[in-house]
């Protein structure tokens, strides 16, 4: 039987990584790659808490973040492909369009 | 046993993981991201939920990660580049953000507000984990459920009609 504070712990850090490649990469691909690791996180603590409350609700949770998930990699991925379209780069910082 | 396990998986998780942020070349960040799903899905195994672990494989070490791969093969980036004192800068922001957030989480955890209230009623697992979900998300859930296949039409309608482009000559232009 594995605690739940230890996945709780491992949920934590994942996100934490997320958070960081979030902030520290410049490449649009790889930040999104990041969100995807941080939106696994939350699924982790809910399907640990839902082993906790011997109940089933926090898995079905996880089944429509998951939903939500591929949604918004389909829609986001063609942002970026219409953006480097626009502007050849995948750089966050080089897209400055709305800059005055 | 099955700690081990666990600690198996959760250090690859968060090896690969950690390569995903650090790997300069997008493919090899989106590699390792397949690896680091198939990992957690060993970790939702170990944690008695099979189904939610067959379908991490299939949506994300599948669908989504090939989707990922498609775009960046497509793009055809080139290794990033990334020097200069703004971006050593906003790195160092980054990770000391990152550290904050995890003594936040000590703290939260040393709290003991980790452990929540005991469990009600345990859910009726007759059949196996897959065909409890189902049943519940077929019952209680079933309103929720469908409204996930609206949200999956129009995903895939905008995602048709951004990735498509503009057209070449638009109508209406130069009269």
């Amino acid at each position: 039987m594995i605690p739940t504070e230890w996945v709780l712990a491992l949920s934590a850090v994942l996100f934490t990584i997320g958070v960081v490649g979030v902030l520290v990469r410049r490449n649009a691909l790889v930040i999104f790659m990041s969100i995807e690791l941080m939106l696994n996180a939350a699924n982790l603590a809910f399907v640990a808490f839902a082993r906790q409350q011997q109940s089933l609700d926090g898995q079905i949770f996880v089944f429509f973040v998951m939903t939500v998930a591929a949604a918004e990699v389909a829609v986001g991925l063609a942002i970026i492909v219409n953006l480097f379209r626009l502007r050849e780069t995948v750089f966050v910082d080089e897209i400055n369009l709305l800059k005055g | 046993m099955v700690p081990y396990l666990f600690l198996g998986f959760a250090a690859m998780l968060l090896a690969t993981a950690l390569m995903v942020i650090l790997h300069k070349h997008p493919v090899t960040s989106a590699l390792f991201l397949v690896l680091s799903f198939s990992s957690l899905a060993g970790i939702y195994l170990l944690l008695q939920a099979e189904f939610v672990g067959m379908v991490q494989i299939i949506v994300y070490a599948g669908a989504i990660m090939v989707l990922f791969l498609f775009v960046i093969m497509y793009l055809n980036l080139p290794h990033d580049v990334e020097k200069g004192a703004q971006i050593a800068v906003r790195r160092g922001i980054g990770w000391m953000v990152g550290a904050l957030m995890l003594l936040f989480a000590g703290l939260l955890a040393k709290k003991g507000w980790v452990a929540g209230p005991a469990a009600t009623a345990p859910a009726d697992l007759s059949g196996g984990n897959a065909a409890a979900i189902g049943r519940v998300l077929y019952s209680r859930f079933l309103f929720p459920f469908e409204i996930t296949s609206i949200l999956l039409l129009v995903a895939m309608v905008g995602a048709i009609v951004m990735a498509k482009g503009r057209p070449a000559s638009p109508e209406g232009e130069g009269e």
